[in-house]
């Protein structure tokens, strides 16, 4: 294998057109196909939650939905697996802290 | 079947593909299913060994529907971007794609029914004559020995929830009469002072992300751990444009060399290793033996590792450290089976040699519970080129049990050959890379070993030495270590070793009701008529609208 400059260039895609999704507000492309966890990757942001006991920041750690440390508040929804969720044009990613149910008061 | 990627919140609709080198991987089933179907037989997995096993019982015949988590097929080996990607060389990322390509051929040619998107979380089996949407006497066609077919009990149910991470939440069952579990591996991990640290990523994760995603984790990245997975994954890395500053690998190379005649009858394992050393050495990442990444630097983002020089039993060898300048860490010890939907119906087990627990299967690819198969990972971690033979042996073997005749037996004992030579091959590669019972050593009091509960090794050590903890069940009731949403997949190893009062261990095979995260909507609509298996999405009751219950079940992370 030659080195590409890009995991693109190197299987030679040709996505159709990026579009937008946002993580805590600020906006971040997106190809089609590609997962909530890649998009944010590519967009060199490695964490997307707080832990439940010390607070310290997670992302992607197996990459195949068996951790669950990817675990993201999703347009609102807590706890999904950003790894295995395809992004969606518009979708609003935001940091999940804890366990992503504080305004349930649990 | 629908199999919901709509119905999951922030999700597209499966798109077209742009290129006929990636065909459409459709989750509509390729023929219709009536509302009470019965199959022949259900595939727990689609890749490498699921396929070869749907592919060979549907040529002879059977009715097969195939499951997978992911919405397209090829497993974790040959995992591919996403048809949107239109990628017109996915090869380039991986080995031996042409013999993924003849099996996906065959799939689209054949009447397998694809069920993409299903989270299987358990497996169960009733007597005929209990409840149920089937009569006894459907089971009694084509008997050959005892399951099914002698001693009275019923089909198979499968239960899965939809959706990409399983939180479409439409409950699903389907029937079958003999099941096949290619549910494959994941990866071994082993805990070090800031493993926790953003860009600290599994080796097979790393991979998987470049594979599907076409991502990298950061711009230098050191691989580490053990087991030849990691060559592979630095040299995509290196491929795909990043910097591998090193391979640190815990074990050394040169305990192969006392398998010479394992290794001269499996020349395709040293191909496969001469492609990945050229391209290392191309791209000229240095293999460290006998060395492991002891402590990564950085607080919110990786700026470093420590790499330490092991002894022979992976023990850190003092005034070796040396900082390696990096963004991101692969690390990974080798593979596990996943075997809990079988270990949980009480299939027997075996150790492996690297001290994993593989189910134990007879010479025709059956558990020791009759009319449950298995094939590939599962009976002990081997690669797609060995799960491939024991998917067709089995395929083999479920249509000649069903249709009441004899496998054609000249394939049978080709297969069975290639099966027990690359086995061999298997044994020899797991007693190489098996962790030495000094890695512990590595761990200060602080470090997390379980992620999810956020459990030190200092606790973990207080409930052994203090409490008395003698196994790792024990010191999940004392700590939590184990209990969170991974259910010990990612600390397990490590916790067994602690447990073990930092020896060698292995973790207990776990018998689990739940192997992936359930709503409880989920768990409530199985009292429901039993026709959710192949409902359209009008159950508007319980099941179609389970996605959007606030009230989610503790047992599920949404």
């Amino acid at each position: 294998m030659a080195r590409a400059r890009t995991p693109a260039d190197l299987v030679g895609a040709q996505p159709g057109p990026s579009f937008e999704i946002t993580f805590d507000g600020r906006p971040v492309p997106a190809l089609p196909g590609q997962s909530v966890a890649a998009a944010l990757w590519a967009a060199d942001i490695l964490a997307w939650r707080t832990t439940r006991v010390g607070g310290r920041p997670r992302g992607a750690f197996c990459g195949i939905g068996q951790c669950y440390d990817c675990l993201a508040t999703i347009n609102g929804t807590p706890n999904r697996r950003a790894c295995l969720v395809p992004a969606g044009p518009g979708d609003a990613i935001t940091t999940q802290e804890g366990h992503g149910h504080d305004r349930l008061g649990v | 079947m629908t199999a919901s990627a709509s119905e999951s919140p922030g999700s597209t609709e499966p798109t077209e593909p742009t290129e006929p080198t990636e065909p459409t991987e459709p989750t509509e089933p390729t023929e219709p299913s009536g509302p009470s179907r019965l199959y022949d037989l259900a595939v727990i997995g689609a890749g490498s060994a699921g396929l070869a096993g749907a592919v060979t019982a549907a040529e002879l015949g059977l009715s097969v529907a195939l499951l997978d988590t992911a919405t397209g097929t090829g497993g974790q080996f040959y995992r591919h971007p996403a048809p949107a990607v239109g990628a017109l060389r996915p090869e380039a990322l991986h080995h031996d794609w042409s013999a993924y390509a003849g099996l996906r051929r065959r799939l689209e040619a054949s009447t397998v029914t694809r069920l993409g998107g299903h989270h299987v979380w358990t497996v169960s089996r009733e007597g005929a004559s209990g409840d149920g949407a089937f009569g006894e006497g459907a089971f009694r066609e084509g008997a050959s020995r005892e399951g099914v077919f002698g001693d009275g009990e019923g089909p198979w149910t499968v239960h899965a929830v939809t959706g990409a991470d399983g939180c479409a939440e439409r409950p699903v069952r389907v029937w079958a009469r003999a099941v096949l579990l290619a549910t494959g591996a994941y990866e071994r991990q082993l805990p070090f002072p800031g493993w926790t640290v953003p860009g600290v990523i599994g080796a097979g994760g790393a991979q998987a992300m470049l594979k599907s995603g076409l991502v990298l984790p950061g711009k230098r990245v050191v691989v580490a751990g053990s087991g030849p997975l990691l060559l592979a994954v630095a040299s995509s890395l290196a491929a795909a444009g990043a910097r591998v500053p090193a391979v640190i690998e815990a074990s050394g190379y040169l305990a192969y060399a006392r398998h010479p005649r394992v290794l001269a009858a499996n020349p395709h394992k040293l191909a496969e290793a001469v492609v990945h050393g050229g391209t290392l050495l191309r791209h000229r990442v240095p293999l460290r033996t006998r060395s492991a990444v002891t402590e990564v630097h950085g607080r919110d983002r990786v700026e470093a590792v420590t790499v330490t020089r092991l002894d022979r039993d992976w023990r850190p060898l003092p005034g070796t450290a040396r900082r390696i300048a990096c963004d991101a860490v692969a690390v990974g010890h080798g593979l596990v089976p996943q075997i809990e939907l079988a270990t949980t119906l009480g299939c027997a087990t075996r150790t492996t040699p690297d001290r994993a627990t593989a189910l134990l299967l007879d010479d025709l690819q059956e558990t020791s519970v009759p009319d449950l198969w298995a094939a590939g990972e599962t009976g002990g971690i081997g690669g797609a080129r060995l799960a491939r033979a024991e998917g067709e042996l089995a395929g083999l073997a479920i249509a000649a049990r069903l249709r009441g005749r004899p496998a054609h037996r000249g394939r049978v004992r080709e297969l069975q050959r290639r099966r027990d030579r690359m086995r061999a091959f298997a044994d020899a590669m797991a007693a190489a890379h098996a962790p030495g019972a000094g890695w512990s050593r590595w761990l200060t009091d602080d470090t997390d070993v379980c992620r999810c509960e956020e459990v030190t090794a200092g606790s973990i050590r207080a409930a052994v030495a203090d409490l008395g903890a003698r196994d790792a069940r024990t010191v999940k009731l004392l700590t939590r270590a184990g209990m969170g949403w991974c259910q010990g997949r990612m600390c397990g190893s490590g916790v067994a070793c602690l447990a073990a009062g930092d020896g060698v261990g292995e973790p207990p095979a776990e018998r689990r009701p739940f192997a992936t995260p359930v709503p409880l909507a989920a768990l409530a609509s199985l009292d429901e008529p039993a026709d959710a298996g192949n409902a359209p999405a009008d159950a508007g009751n319980a099941p179609g609208d389970a996605g959007r219950d606030p009230a989610r079940g503790a047992h599920h992370p949404c």
